[in-house]
Parts: C-alpha cells; sequence; structure tokens
C-alpha cells in the first residue's frame, strides 16, 4: 500500500537531470516493493503447508478467543467485556486489561472481507494477519531507511527485514501475537518521526502521533518508542543540532500522543503516571527551554544573552531541584519505584530473578546466548558495525536515530530474550544501510575502472541507487540461481552502459563527487563476497522459516523409520474437556495452559497465561506441590472439578509439567512458606528416581504425572528424565483418573467427591498396598511404539521446539506471554 | 379344532359389525394373512425387522390396499418402512417395489398407527400374495444397566410382541430374533419359545385374532458401536467452475450404556479384547468415487487420524475422532470434500438441469436424529426444487458467498430419524428454461 507512494515520493527526491531514468527507477522500485511484501508474506507459509493453517502456541490462542468474542458481539460489547471463564472466582476484565491493537485490526479486517460478502472464518483471517502485516512492516522499513540513507539503501533493508528470523518466529502464519502488528506500528511510527524531523511538517507529526497510537493499542513495547524518541531528542539538543524541525517532530508526538496514548484503557492514566513516561515528560519542559533559550538568542544582542543566561540558570536551577526532589519523593514513595516488574527487569536484568519468580520462570523472559543472536539474526549481526560506521558518514539527524536505536535495543536484547524482536529491525536497517553504501561503492569503482566507462564516469545518486536496487533484486533470486550470481557486475555495467548509451547525460559532475577508486579485482571479488553473504542470509532465513519456526507447538511431529509421527494429544484432550464435561466445570492446571483451555475446551480455568495475580498462581502451585489430601482441599476449594497435567514421560516431550515443577514450588512457597524448594530437592538436585525426597514422591504433581506409569512398560522408565521413576506402585484416594489422551502427554483427573461422614467412624486409614504386578510382564512391550523419540531425527525435533520456547532444561519453563 | 372355529366366528362377527359401521374399513377385513414370518435382526444398534408376509384375501370383493400395525411405542422410532410384492416362485422370483404410507385408521385401539401398503395390482377375491416387508427401528435396544465401566461390555433390553401386531388374522406366524452374540441373559418364554446359537424362536403361533399381542423382553449383550449423528448439516455446494463442494458437519454421540467412573488408558491401550469393548473408534464413511480435497476437522483444527481409500466405484474414509467414544461421550467434526461436477449434473428431456445427489449420512451403520441437507446452487438459480423419494421438510434459503450480488438460492431438506437405508438418491432441480 505504501509502495506506490513510497516511488513516487522517491522519484522528486533523487534530484536527477533524468526524469526518464527516474520514472524507470521508480517503478522497477514499485515492483521491487512489491516482490518484497510478496516474499514477507510467502516466506511465513511454511507452518501452514508443513503443518495447517492454525493458531499457534498459548497467547494466541487468547487474542483468538478475544477476536471471535469481538466479531460476534461486537466493540461495545467487547470494551465491556468481562471473563468469567478465567482467573476463577476472580474473573477478569478483558476489555480494560488487554491491548486492542491485534484484535481490532484482524477483527475489522474480518468485517471488511464479510461485508465484501468473502466468508472467510475469523481463525483464517487471524492466522494470516501476521504475514500481511509483516509485508507492511517491511514497506515501513524501506520508508523509514529511504528517509536515512535514500531508496538503495531503504531497498536492501525491506529485503533484510523480509526475512529476518528474530522476525519471522513472532510472525509465521498462525502465530497471531501483539508483536505482530506492533513491529508494523514501531517500523512505521520511526518512519514518521524521522519524516517529520526532515521535513518539519506538521502533518506528518500528527500522522507520528496517531501512529503511535496505534502502536500504544498493539502492544506494551510502546514505551520503547517513548523512551527513545526523547532520548535521541535529548542527543540531538546536547549536540547542538536543536531546529524548529525537531521541536515540531517532537512537541505535538508528546501532546497529541499521550492524550492518545491514554484514551487505551489498559493504559489510560499509567501515560502520566508511571516513571516508563517520565522521560519523554522531562524531555518536553527541556526542549521548551531550548526553544525558549533560541529565541531569546534570536532576539537579544550577545551580551543581554549573556547576562540573561545567568539570571535564568541561578534561579531555574532552584526551581529545578525543588521539582526533582519532589517528583523523587514521589516515585520513591511506591513500592516498586513506579515501574512495572517487566521494566524494571530490563533496567536490572538480575530484577527478575531475584524478585519475581513468576517472570523469571518465562523461558523467553531469559538473557539471550550468543547462538541465539546468530540465529536470529545471523549475518546481520557482522553487517551492523559497518551500518553504524555508515551512519557517520555524514551523520545526520535522522541516522543518528539509527544509530541511537540499534544501541538501545542491543542493550535490551541483551537483556531478555524475546526483545531481540525490537533489535531485528535496527539491525536490518543498519544492515541494509552498510550493503546498500559498499554496493555503491564497489559498483563505482569498478564502473571507473572499466575501460570504455572511464570516460563517461558520471555517477549520481539515482544511478547508485538504481545499481544497488539491482543488486538486491538479484540477490533475491540468488538462491535460485546462484550461477547468475558471477556474472552480475558484468551484466550490470552492460546494462548500465547501455543505459548510458541511449541516454548521454549532458552534465558531468562527476569530478566533483569523491571517487572511492578501489582496485577492480578488489571490488569484483568483495561483490561476490557480499553477493555469498546474502546468499547465505537468504538460505539460513529459508531454513529457519521452514525448520524452526513453523512448528505451532500445539501439534507435534516426529520422523521416524515408518513415517510421519503425529502428536495432536493437547488438542485430543482439550476436544475431550469440550465434549464430554459440564459446560461450568472448572479445570485446573498450570497457567500455561490456561489460554489454551479457555479457547479449545471452552471451560473455566483457575489460572492463566495473563499472570495478573501472583497469589491466585501461588495457590494452584502450592496445591501441585502439596500432598494428595491437602490439594484436594485446595483444589476443591477453589471449586475444582478437573485437573489437567502435561506429562511428557512416555514420548520423551521435555517440557511437561514435572520439568516445570520446581517453579510450581517456588512461586507456591513465594506466598505459601510452608512449600520449602529444599524440600523437593536431593542435595540441591532435582530428581525424581528412587533418591528423590519423599515431600516430592508424595506430592500431587508427581502422583498424577506418574500414575500407573509403570505399567506401560513394566518399570516406570521416563524418556524424558532419562531415569527410573522412584515410586511405581501407588493408589489415588482423591482423585481419579478420567483422561489421558494417547501418547499420555495430557492427563486429566477428577476430584473425587467428599465421602459421606459415618457417625461414630474415623476415617479408616487406608493401607498403601501396591497393586498386584500379575499381569505386568505380558504388557511389557506393548508400548514400545510409543518410544519414537529415541531416533536422532526425533531429538533433532524437539532440540527445535526447545528454541522456540520448548525450553528442555528444568530451570526454564513455559513459553511466551505479553510484555 | 374348536378354537380357530370360534375365532373365524368371532372374526366373522367383528367383520360384520365393521361392515356396518364403516365402509372404508370394508376391505380391511377381508383379507387374512396365513402366513407370517419375522426375522428381527438385533446385531447392531439398529433394529432390522424383515416380515414376510403371505395375504389372502377372504372376501368377495378385490381389496388394493393392505395395512400394517405398529405399536406406538414403535412408530417413534420407525426410521423406514419398504414393501416389497414377490412374483413367480422359487428362483424366477422376482420384486416389485410398492407404496407405502402412514394412514390413520379412526378404530385403533391403544394407539395404534398403520401404514397402507398400495398394491400394485388389486388382489382379486382368494387369490394370495406375498409380500417382503422391511423396517428398521431406531433408539429401541436401551442399555441395562444404563451405566457401565470401561471394562465392562453392554447388555441391552430390547421389547417386542412375540405375535406380529396386525389387524388381520393370522394364521401361522413364526418370529426369529438375531442377536449379535450368544450371551443372552434372559429372554420371555412364549411357549413355544427356542433358543440355539444366536437366535430366538418364537413360535410357531398358530390362528391369532387381530391386535393380538405378548409383550417380550430380551436382555442381550449388544457391543456393536452406538454411533448416533445428534444433528448433521451437509452443505452440498454446486460451483460452476465444474466442482460440488460437500461439507457435513457432525456432532456425534455415544449412545450406548453411559460410561461410568474412570478411564484408564493403560488398560485400554494393553487390553483391548476385555476393556472398551463398548467403545468404538474408527467410522467409516463411504463417499462418492472420484472425491478429492478431502478435509476431516473440527474446531479447533484438523484431525490428523484419518485414513482415506479411493477406487474407481467409491471411496473410503476411515475416520478416528480424536478419542475413543465410550457411553455418552460426544464429538463434533467436519468432513469435506469436492467432487467432480459431471458425476452429479444432469440434464433432463424438458432441458432441466438437475442435480443427483445421495440423501443421507454417509457413515456405515450410524442412526442420524437430524438430517439438514442444504444444497446451495450457483447465484441466480430461480423457483428450484428437490425430488426426494420418501416424505421431508423443504424450505429455500439465501446464502452469500464469495462476492456475492444476490446471494445464492439454497434449497434446504430436513428429515428426522435416517438411518443408511435413506441412502438413496434425491434430485434437485437447478435450472428450468420456464
Amino acid at each position: 500500500m505504501a509502495a506506490p507512494e513510497a516511488s513516487s515520493a522517491a522519484v522528486p527526491t533523487l534530484m536527477t537531470n533524468n526524469t526518464l531514468r527516474n520514472a524507470f527507477g521508480g517503478v522497477l522500485s514499485f515492483f521491487i516493493l512489491l516482490l518484497i511484501g510478496v516474499l514477507a508474506f510467502s516466506i511465513r507459509l511454511f507452518s501452514v503447508i508443513k503443518y495447517e493453517s492454525v493458531i499457534h502456541e498459548f497467547d494466541p490462542y487468547f487474542n483468538y478467543r478475544v477476536t471471535q468474542f469481538l466479531t460476534k458481539n461486537g466493540i461495545y460489547e467487547f470494551w465491556n467485556w468481562f471473563d468469567d471463564r478465567t482467573w476463577y472466582p476472580l474473573g477478569r476484565v478483558i476489555g480494560g486489561t488487554v491491548y486492542p491493537g491485534l484484535t481490532l485490526t484482524a477483527g475489522t479486517i474480518w468485517w471488511l472481507l464479510n461485508s465484501l460478502n468473502i466468508p472467510l472464518s475469523v481463525e483464517t483471517v487471524c492466522v494470516f494477519t501476521a504475514p500481511i502485516f509483516s509485508a507492511f512492516a517491511s514497506w515501513a522499513t524501506y520508508l523509514l531507511t529511504k528517509e536515512v540513507k535514500g531508496a538503495g539503501a531503504g531497498l536492501t533493508a525491506a529485503v533484510l527485514l523480509a526475512m529476518v528470523p528474530s522476525y519471522i518466529s513472532r510472525s509465521v502464519a498462525g502465530s497471531y501475537d501483539n508483536e505482530a502488528v506492533a513491529i508494523f506500528a514501531l517500523i512505521f511510527t520511526f518512519y514518521l518521526y524521522i519524516k517529520t524531523l526532515n521535513t518539519g511538517s506538521l502533518f506528518y507529526a500528527t500522522l507520528n502521533s496517531i501512529a503511535y497510537f496505534y502502536m500504544v493499542c498493539s502492544w506494551g513495547g510502546y514505551t520503547f518508542i517513548i523512551n527513545l524518541i526523547p532520548m535521541h531528542v535529548l542527543l540531538c539538543i546536547v549536540t547542538g543540532r536543536y531546529s524548529s524541525r525537531l521541536y515540531i517532530a517532537y512537541a505535538p508526538l508528546v501532546v497529541l500522543g499521550t492524550l492518545l496514548a491514554a484514551l487505551v484503557p489498559v493504559v489510560g492514566f499509567n501515560a502520566v503516571m508511571t516513571s516508563e513516561h517520565f522521560a519523554s515528560f522531562l524531555v518536553f519542559i527541556i526542549i521548551h527551554v531550548v526553544a525558549l533559550v533560541y529565541y531569546i538568542k534570536g532576539i537579544l544582542s550577545p551580551k543581554m544573552f549573556k547576562v540573561a543566561v545567568t539570571l535564568v540558570i541561578s534561579a531555574g536551577l532552584a526551581v529545578c531541584c525543588a521539582v526533582i526532589a519532589v517528583l523523587i519523593a514521589l516515585v520513591a514513595s511506591s513500592p516498586t519505584k513506579g515501574w512495572s516488574g517487566r521494566s524494571l527487569s530490563l533496567l536490572d536484568p538480575t530484577y527478575a530473578s531475584k524478585y519475581i519468580p513468576i517472570i523469571a520462570s518465562v523461558s523467553e523472559h531469559q538473557p539471550p546466548t550468543w547462538p541465539s543472536y546468530f540465529m536470529d539474526i545471523n549475518v546481520l549481526a557482522f553487517l551492523v558495525p559497518a551500518g553504524i560506521i555508515a551512519c557517520f558518514l555524514p551523520l545526520s539527524d535522522a541516522s543518528s536515530f539509527v544509530v541511537l536505536y540499534i544501541a538501545t535495543s542491543v542493550y535490551f536484547s541483551g537483556v531478555m530474550v524475546r526483545l531481540m524482536l525490537v533489535l531485528a529491525p535496527a539491525a536490518c536497517i543498519t544492515s541494509g544501510i552498510a550493503l546498500s553504501q559498499a554496493f555503491d561503492v564497489f559498483t563505482r569503482s569498478i564502473k571507473f575502472q572499466l575501460p570504455g566507462l572511464s570516460s563517461n564516469t558520471e555517477v549520481d545518486a539515482g544511478e547508485t541507487s538504481s545499481a544497488t536496487k539491482e543488486a538486491q533484486n538479484d540477490a533475491v533470486k540468488t538462491e535460485k540461481a546462484e550461477e547468475t550470481s558471477k556474472d552480475r557486475p558484468s551484466r550490470k555495467s552492460k546494462k548500465k552502459e547501455r543505459e548510458h548509451v541511449e541516454k548521454p547525460s549532458t552534465k558531468t559532475k562527476a569530478e566533483k563527487k569523491r571517487l572511492l577508486a578501489l582496485p577492480l579485482e578488489a571490488s569484483v571479488i568483495s561483490l561476490l563476497l557480499l553477493v555469498f553473504l546474502g546468499a547465505f542470509y537468504v538460505v539460513h532465513c529459508v531454513w529457519a522459516a521452514a525448520e524452526a519456526y513453523s512448528a505451532p507447538s500445539i501439534v507435534l511431529t516426529s520422523h521416524s523409520h515408518d513415517g510421519l509421527h503425529v502428536f495432536d494429544d493437547f488438542r485430543e484432550a482439550y476436544a475431550w474437556l469440550r465434549h464430554n464435561t459440564d459446560v461450568d466445570d472448572k479445570v485446573a492446571s498450570w497457567w500455561d495452559y490456561g489460554y489454551q483451555t479457555t479457547a479449545m475446551a471452552n471451560r473455566t480455568v483457575i489460572v492463566d497465561n495473563n499472570t495478573w495475580n501472583n497469589t491466585h498462581i501461588a495457590t494452584v502451585g502450592t496445591a501441585m506441590s502439596s500432598p494428595e489430601k491437602a490439594a484436594w482441599e485446595i483444589f476443591h476449594s477453589l471449586d475444582v472439578k478437573y485437573i489437567l497435567v502435561v506429562f511428557g514421560g512416555l514420548v520423551g516431550y521435555p517440557s511437561d509439567d514435572i520439568n516445570k515443577f520446581l517453579w510450581m514450588v517456588r512461586i507456591g512457597g513465594g506466598v505459601f512458606p510452608h512449600i520449602k524448594e529444599p524440600d523437593y530437592l536431593r542435595d540441591g538436585q532435582y530428581r525424581i528416581d528412587s533418591q528423590a525426597t519423599p515431600t516430592m514422591l508424595n506430592c500431587l504433581m508427581y502422583k498424577l504425572s506418574y500414575y500407573r506409569f509403570v505399567e506401560t512398560d513394566g518399570k516406570g522408565f521416563d524418556r524424558v528424565r532419562r531415569t527410573e521413576i522412584g515410586k511405581k506402585y501407588f493408589k489415588l484416594t482423591h482423585f481419579e483418573e478420567v483422561f489421558t489422551t494417547h501418547h499420555w502427554m495430557v492427563r486429566i483427573y477428577k476430584l473425587k467427591p467428599q465421602k459421606n461422614r459415618i457417625r461414630g467412624k474415623t476415617k479408616k486409614s487406608k493401607s498403601k498396598t501396591s497393586s498386584t504386578s500379575s499381569s505386568k510382564r505380558s504388557e511389557r512391550g506393548l508400548f514400545r511404539h510409543g518410544n519414537v523419540f529415541g531416533g536422532k531425527e526425533a531429538q533433532n525435533q524437539f532440540c527445535i521446539s526447545s528454541i522456540l520456547g520448548l525450553v528442555p532444561c528444568a530451570t526454564t519453563g513455559p513459553p511466551k506471554r505479553q510484555i | 379344532m374348536e378354537g380357530p372355529i370360534r375365532a373365524r366366528e368371532a372374526l366373522a362377527l367383528t367383520l360384520f359389525s365393521l361392515l356396518f359401521f364403516l365402509s372404508r374399513s370394508s376391505a380391511l377385513h377381508d383379507l387374512l394373512i396365513s402366513n407370517a414370518e419375522r426375522r428381527i435382526d438385533l446385531s447392531s444398534h439398529i433394529v432390522k425387522v424383515y416380515l414376510t408376509l403371505k395375504v389372502e384375501n377372504a372376501g368377495s370383493s378385490p381389496a388394493s390396499e393392505v395395512v400394517l400395525a405398529f405399536p406406538p411405542s414403535q412408530v417413534d422410532h420407525l426410521a423406514t418402512v419398504e414393501a416389497l410384492a414377490t412374483k413367480g416362485k422359487r428362483k424366477k422370483t422376482t420384486f416389485v417395489r410398492l407404496e407405502v404410507k402412514p394412514t390413520e385408521l379412526p378404530d385403533a385401539p391403544n394407539d395404534t398407527k398403520y401404514f397402507t401398503i398400495y398394491l400394485a395390482n388389486p388382489l382379486n377375491s382368494a387369490e394370495s400374495i406375498t409380500l417382503e416387508v422391511l423396517y428398521m427401528l431406531t433408539h429401541s435396544l436401551e442399555p441395562f444397566p444404563a451405566e457401565i465401566g470401561q471394562s465392562e461390555s453392554q447388555l441391552v433390553y430390547y421389547r417386542d410382541s412375540a405375535l406380529v401386531l396386525s389387524p388381520y388374522h393370522i394364521k401361522q406366524q413364526t418370529t426369529f430374533i438375531k442377536t449379535p452374540s450368544t450371551k443372552v441373559d434372559s429372554f420371555t418364554r412364549v411357549e413355544p419359545t427356542n433358543r440355539a446359537g444366536t437366535e430366538i424362536k418364537y413360535g410357531p403361533y398358530e390362528d391369532h385374532t387381530p391386535y393380538s399381542f405378548s409383550a417380550i423382553l430380551v436382555h442381550f449383550e449388544n457391543n456393536s458401536p452406538f454411533a448416533v449423528v445428534e444433528e448433521l448439516v451437509r452443505e452440498v455446494e454446486i460451483s460452476h467452475w465444474g466442482n460440488l463442494q460437500v461439507t457435513e458437519q457432525y456432532k456425534l454421540v455415544h449412545a450406548g450404556a453411559r460410561h461410568k467412573g474412570v478411564f484408564s488408558r493403560v488398560d485400554y491401550q494393553s487390553k483391548p479384547s476385555f476393556n472398551g469393548v463398548s467403545s468404538f473408534r474408527y467410522l467409516l464413511a463411504r463417499l462418492p468415487p472420484r472425491v478429492h480435497s478431502v478435509y476431516y476437522r473440527d474446531e479447533i483444527g484438523n484431525i490428523s487420524s484419518s485414513h482415506l481409500r479411493t477406487d474407481s466405484r467409491k471411496s473410503e474414509l476411515e475416520i478416528e475422532p480424536r478419542y475413543p467414544l465410550f457411553g455418552g461421550w460426544k464429538a463434533t467434526f467436519v468432513i469435506g470434500y469436492g467432487l467432480p461436477l459431471q458425476d452429479f449434473l444432469f440434464e433432463s428431456s424438458e432441458d432441466r438441469r438437475y442435480v443427483n445427489f445421495t440423501f443421507g449420512c454417509p457413515l456405515m451403520e450410524t442412526v442420524v436424529d437430524k438430517l439438514t441437507i442444504k444444497v446451495v446452487l450457483p447465484e441466480g438459480s430461480k423457483d428450484p426444487s428437490a425430488v426426494v423419494p420418501f416424505p421431508v421438510d423443504q424450505h429455500l434459503e439465501t446464502k452469500y458467498s464469495y462476492l456475492d450480488v444476490v446471494g445464492r438460492t439454497v434449497v434446504v431438506l430436513e428429515k428426522k430419524n435416517v438411518v443408511p437405508g435413506h441412502n438413496s438418491h434425491f434430485q434437485a432441480v437447478l435450472f428450468c428454461p420456464n
């Protein structure tokens, strides 16, 4: 959508002497942008082709459910929606606690399509929202980078962004999460900011506020914008780059943007009351002071100005000190110092693991490892420094913004692995600039040195940009035809030659241009190397999109010798709950499965992935870590009828509840001190074999996971922990098994009803006899088919899923949640 | 010898009085059934009854109708009644399908309901004809005990009469009841009664007056899948691009004895012969040949457990619900497939185009409580109609599909209590040139 405007806008800025050639360039870049959009969309369809058109993972199920509600009941019902299906008995005000941007976007698309009589289901629209917005995001990247370093860099950056794995991981078809639209909103807001900064137009400033509003609607990450832009403004002021354009770019954004942000129910007064927004107001004051200073400086003579400065500074300092003191006192009086826990953990990476186990328990809130950088941004990691250097040649307002953006996002990505997503666009922009500049230099030197062209060394911005476009266009296709890349320079030069013959330029301003003439061989080799680098990037991205990030995580597959094996146990369990339990029954599970249970099984849950109430989660954690009777009492007091546990021991699914169990103990123990983590550990080690502590072997989670597990193979060998379980034969007294899925991955238990009280009789103490093992031997081997995860390929499968967030080690737990 | 004579006298008396009062039912009692043989097949949850009647015209005037009687408890569960007239003897027997219609008779004792068979040629005095009647009953096996555990097998009651209910005098009759296994807990004895293997034989009984009834109760084991589709919506969308898209939405339930207590996967997987015998995992859907783009999913996504086998005459889709269905468990799913339109689109002599498609549920041995067929015709079809060989409710709807302006006409056919016997073709006219 943005492409035609972009290409047409590109034409006048090129300042060339040849309109025809620029029209050609404009059309070319339009089609390239179109292809980039198609690329961004189609590379994200692997999940649909390899698996099915289905919503992925955890949070998307909640968003999907909200969208269903929106399309069914309309916008007003949506704002007032009090959801009684979750956080039983508290409920949740969905309209006031959800970032509505994604939901409203998908709802609008759905409504638009249906009013045109295109009967797509809500699910289909939700599945494809993310790929569509990825295409938009790459176009926004083009616009942003074009503002910074010209159209060539813009196209390069757009191509890079269209397939950067970090972004793909959150925007494959089916990954219906806030990030899907938020990244587009983020880049587009930055583009409009730079555009305003470059033009000083109030029109763009207003658009900027609206884009910022959309970003606030979409994602909690909007605080990144509202801190980054003030930082940049401050940087400009400090480096003496203050201008009226800067003022127009900033002041309306703060005023309008804050007003608009306060309209979003989930933000509301937070837009003026939390510390995350204070930086913007501080800079707002500073920019006004500076503007006043510049204004006075214009009026007064230099001598008078000096007097005024000393006067104002002495008076102003006193006032400032007083105001700051009041502010600090106000902020310090609140327990978290006005910062929300997740934002605090951004500033202090150790904060969460120290104080908030519920944040630390989420695997994507861990700091990333080096391999994950290579996995997620690949060669861009090496191009970024070059891009930063290119931004300094010469440094403009816009390029300083890019430098600041990359610097801050690198820091944030180092704190939390999910913020790699914010780094990805910055990395793409800087790498795009780097690649474009490199191509620029190399092609120019080749042209300069080639005989026949040296006489006509006319180089201008338009031509180089079209040359890099050409190169990028080829780079997209490199994976298909790498042999063509070898003769690219010559072909390109031929093409240029032809252009030159056709359109001989009249002006010769070549001598004015500073030519960085490199030796011909070096240029050609460097060009080839760059193309290979690009090809490597493309191959890696396609691999990542196809293999690493396409799994929907609710259905697992494994390749064994007898073909593809599908593990659809989650949906089996949810479908069972949906159809065979009463509609008002409450289902308790660890919070990871809350969203899926409400969306797929349509049953009330106690806790879910929103995690807004730590005590409630701790209650469930405590129940899971308690012995059977105590757990029954807790669950009974919560009206729970069914307990759902995820158990991977039979097939080797590593992110099951036993592996997450320590977090239940920690979170439970954080609120109920009688749950102590050391009781579950033997010499600091977490184990479930015969060396495990009695507390561990008697807790509800152990019992529900391993109930009658020993009867499958006679030994009770757990394929995830790779050990025989400690306690093999036991009976459940307060729970009964009502459903276990085909591969035992989900087990559902029902609370037994309270026993009738018989007068004068205390409860008979039941002797725990181990069940007879008469028929055990004959059953051995029956579950041999369950060993499909034994093979190498199967291991790979789960390595991939561990990258996705199904982290196999015991310390890290459940996957994503919203920021 | 005295008994029959007295009975005949009584019959004559009744006849006389009836003749006197009701001229319409005069033909009714001119007839008598010289031999009735009934075979009740209880091997699945659909009760199939084959009734062979040898009807004799004892009156003086030719009779063109034969009336069948059903007790009211059976009529509610009666899915289909078909009648064939046999002609010729032994190997040269040919069958002629006869029209059967429900009728009301004013003097019905105990709310007996009637179906009239219209004979092709009137039966003249003293002539006889052999009729083959087939009727099917659904929901007629009552599980007892009503709730069973995972390892128990399912026992059901079947209630009927040892004597064929008929408005005619029956000279001789026998009833055979076929049970699915030899495990029969109990059965009512109406001498002479014999049981051999899987068959219980009631009779032969001689000379019973009209409306004789002798209640019997058979309690036996029946572990066949009690697959009942509570609601089935089949949407047949006709596209001008040469495709016929069928979407079928099922609400499936296991209508047998309710499952009670635990479901243990380890027992179910390790001892399949003892555990969950009354449950079922697979269903077989028989689809037309040349089927393509088959999908099988539910509201939360694709269900991966299905197999499609195709050959030139038919396609078989073996589907497995997400979980095995025990008594009382439910599941919903959607089956969709495309078919080449030329296999189903025909042109009649009057230049009318019509679509010939199967009524009924493609799942084998399944009862459908409520079936809705929606034939979505191409946009712009006018005055469509449907021809169905049995009575159904019909009405028209409008549906808006891809980029429609005026909407597509939908012929909606609704029928309750559908059994596989209804899988005959129906025709929907989609184009007729005025």
